[in-house]
């Protein structure tokens, strides 16, 4: 450890104001401070800092997704060999979704840091270390059969205009995983819909065996009403969808982690299962649904997104009362969306994106209301 | 007004209305009018350049008209009579349209008598004609008529290549690159729809910005 230290050291000068590559500086700095903790001190303000930084944090998030994501690469595989008519194994499948699912997270990764570390470089900040998680949502919530310059499109779309123009990491107002999914999403409809591209192979024409349709349980639901998957795969994960959504077991884990380690906040988590269960219980008992309320909570991104978008600590609300606000408006705006809307069959990405863009307002209020209610106990005492 | 000097039609101070709003002075991305219209009819280039030459042709003869008027019309009741000048060139502009570029004209639809609220002709009436005489106050339209236009331009350029994959309605992009064809290819669909013309708006006011440093806000 103490060699590398010592390099790093080494090499440091060069890398300075100054130095033969001072240009570089807020790339190295970028290198420097994700191989060691930085021991920089507060100059003002308050002193006691705890050690979690951000790119301590970042790495729990990603910690927790790496359940959703291995069963990712496995379900990929699995959904493929299925489409194929062999019966799939636990090691091909696992090493063929791998595959099939990395040239995706290359392709995100590449791109945005690619964007991230240019605009660190031109404005002469340090770069953020927000992308690291950014980048691993991006293509767990496309369909894996997307091509990759559209993902390649989305995600310099998101960061530039999601993230970027805002001022970077923290300063966003809606969550940009989403935004290059709605990019793609409105701009490549085809690409990103239907009951083809959740199977690898399938959209390039690989011949798929008689009787297997690549439909979503989303899709099913819209179409008829029914799952078309028992519930237990359903909620195994073992059904056609984005890459990182179909479990909800491996997503409950990773909310495990992150409530466990503090990091996501259970207030939202839990007002959006709660928003989503409500209101398929409404439309299940107006009769306007046929299928059992829960049903929506196992299918489709409604977990993936409530556990690792909607509490997104940048873009959701910050005030306590403002969390359960949100994350209720969010699970029953979805569902609405899901019912109501035969347009889209899946609506989380729709009603996340839409209470980001409402969270700094319901927090406006949470703490107008505050003030307005302390003002008059004042009045009362006087 | 005794010893006025007769100007040179085209002078330094004439010719600076005139290619003041080409960029500096942009209706569209400094001052910030007029945006309404470059979101509606700029997912094609031809009906934009149309739509272009209407209202450059609206916002000068309702400056030069105007401008001629502006010492016998009552403060009070200005705004009335400019209603009055700009709906009737409107209407002729639009009668003009359906009869000679009939297609177009039914593009265009109801954004040629929308011209009436177009901001930039009411905002340039009232900064501009009402206080100059009428020949400046004409080269003022014609520049802020031609200084929307290049935006609009520009927008539908984007917006029908990457939508679209045309030009003029004739194809950029081979068919043959299209998913559909075997190809790797697919247009933008969110191209079509308003939003991403804001943005593309966004981006010329980024770069416009960039290289005039002048006009970035504090």
């Amino acid at each position: 450890m103490s060699a590398l230290r010592n390099y790093v050291d080494k090499i440091k000068p060069t890398f300075s104001k100054g130095g033969k590559l001072g240009f570089l500086e807020s790339t190295f700095d970028a290198f420097e401070t994700f191989l060691f903790v930085p021991n920089t001190t507060t100059s003002h303000g308050v002193h006691i800092r705890d050690c979690n930084d951000m790119k301590r944090t970042m790495s729990v998030v990603i910690f927790a997704l790496l359940p959703a994501l291995f069963f990712g690469f496995y379900n990929t595989g699995y959904q493929h060999f299925l489409s194929q008519g062999v019966t799939p194994e636990f090691g091909a499948s696992l090493w063929f979704g791998f595959l099939a699912v990395l040239p995706l997270i290359v392709v995100s990764y590449v791109v945005g840091l690619g964007i991230e570390f240019m605009f660190a470089q031109l404005r002469g900040h340090e770069v953020n270390e927000g992308f690291l998680v950014t980048g691993l949502l991006i293509p767990m919530i496309m369909p894996v059969d997307v091509p990759l310059w559209m993902v390649a499109l989305g995600t310099a779309f998101a960061v530039v205009f999601g993230k970027e123009v805002f001022g970077g990491t923290g300063m966003n107002i809606i969550n940009p995983a989403l935004m290059a999914r709605a990019f793609v999403f409105f701009a490549y409809t085809p690409s990103m819909s239907g009951a083809k591209v959740w199977i690898a192979g399938m959209t390039s024409g690989q011949g798929v065996i008689d009787g297997f349709s690549g439909a979503t349980a989303l899709e099913n639901l819209a179409k008829d009403g029914t799952l078309g998957f028992s519930p237990m795969d359903a909620f195994l994960g073992f059904i056609p969808g984005s890459i990182g959504e179909t479990s909800t077991l491996a997503i409950l884990i990773g909310a495990a982690i992150l409530l466990f380690t503090g990091i996501a906040s259970w207030r939202t988590m839990i007002s959006v299962f709660v928003g989503g269960l409500a209101m398929g219980y409404v439309f299940e008992l107006t009769g306007v649904t046929t299928y059992p309320a829960w049903w929506h909570l196992i299918i489709g991104g409604f977990a993936f997104g409530a556990v690792f978008m909607a509490t997104d600590p940048v873009t959701s609300a910050q005030t306590n009362k403002g969390k359960y606000i949100v994350g209720f408006m969010t699970g029953a705006i979805a569902i609405m969306i899901r019912v109501v809307n035969p347009a889209y069959p899946e609506g989380m990405m729709l009603s996340i994106l839409f209470m980001n863009m409402l969270a700094p307002l319901i927090d406006y209020f949470v703490v107008e209301a505050n003030i307005s209610r302390r003002k008059k106990r004042v009045k009362l005492a006087k | 007004m005794s010893k006025m000097e007769k100007e040179p039609l085209f002078s330094a101070k004439n010719l600076k209305y005139l290619t003041g709003p080409f960029s500096k002075n942009n209706p569209v991305i400094v001052q910030i009018l007029g945006i309404c219209s470059a979101l509606a009819v700029t997912v094609q280039l031809k009906p934009a350049i149309v739509m272009a030459l209407s209202v450059m042709v609206v916002t000068a003869f309702s400056n030069l008209v105007m401008s001629c008027l502006r010492n016998g019309i009552p403060a009070r009741i200005r705004i009335i009579v400019q209603l009055v000048v700009i709906a009737a060139l409107v209407i002729v502009v639009d009668q003009i349209l359906k009869a000679f570029v009939y297609e177009v004209s039914k593009q265009l639809s109801v954004y040629v008598g929308l011209i009436i609220t177009n901001c930039i002709v009411m905002g340039r009436v009232e900064a501009f004609a009402l206080a100059n005489k009428p020949w400046p106050a004409f080269l003022d339209g014609i520049g802020n008529g031609f200084g929307y236009g290049l935006i609009l331009v520009i927008v539908a350029f984007f917006r029908e290549l990457l939508g679209s994959g045309t030009l003029f309605g004739l194809r950029i992009i081979p068919e043959s690159w299209y998913l559909a064809e075997g190809g790797f290819y697919s247009n933008c669909g969110l191209m079509l729809f308003p939003p991403m013309a804001l943005i593309i708006v966004g981006c010329i006011i980024w770069v416009h910005r960039s290289y005039n440093k002048d006009l970035q806000e504090k």
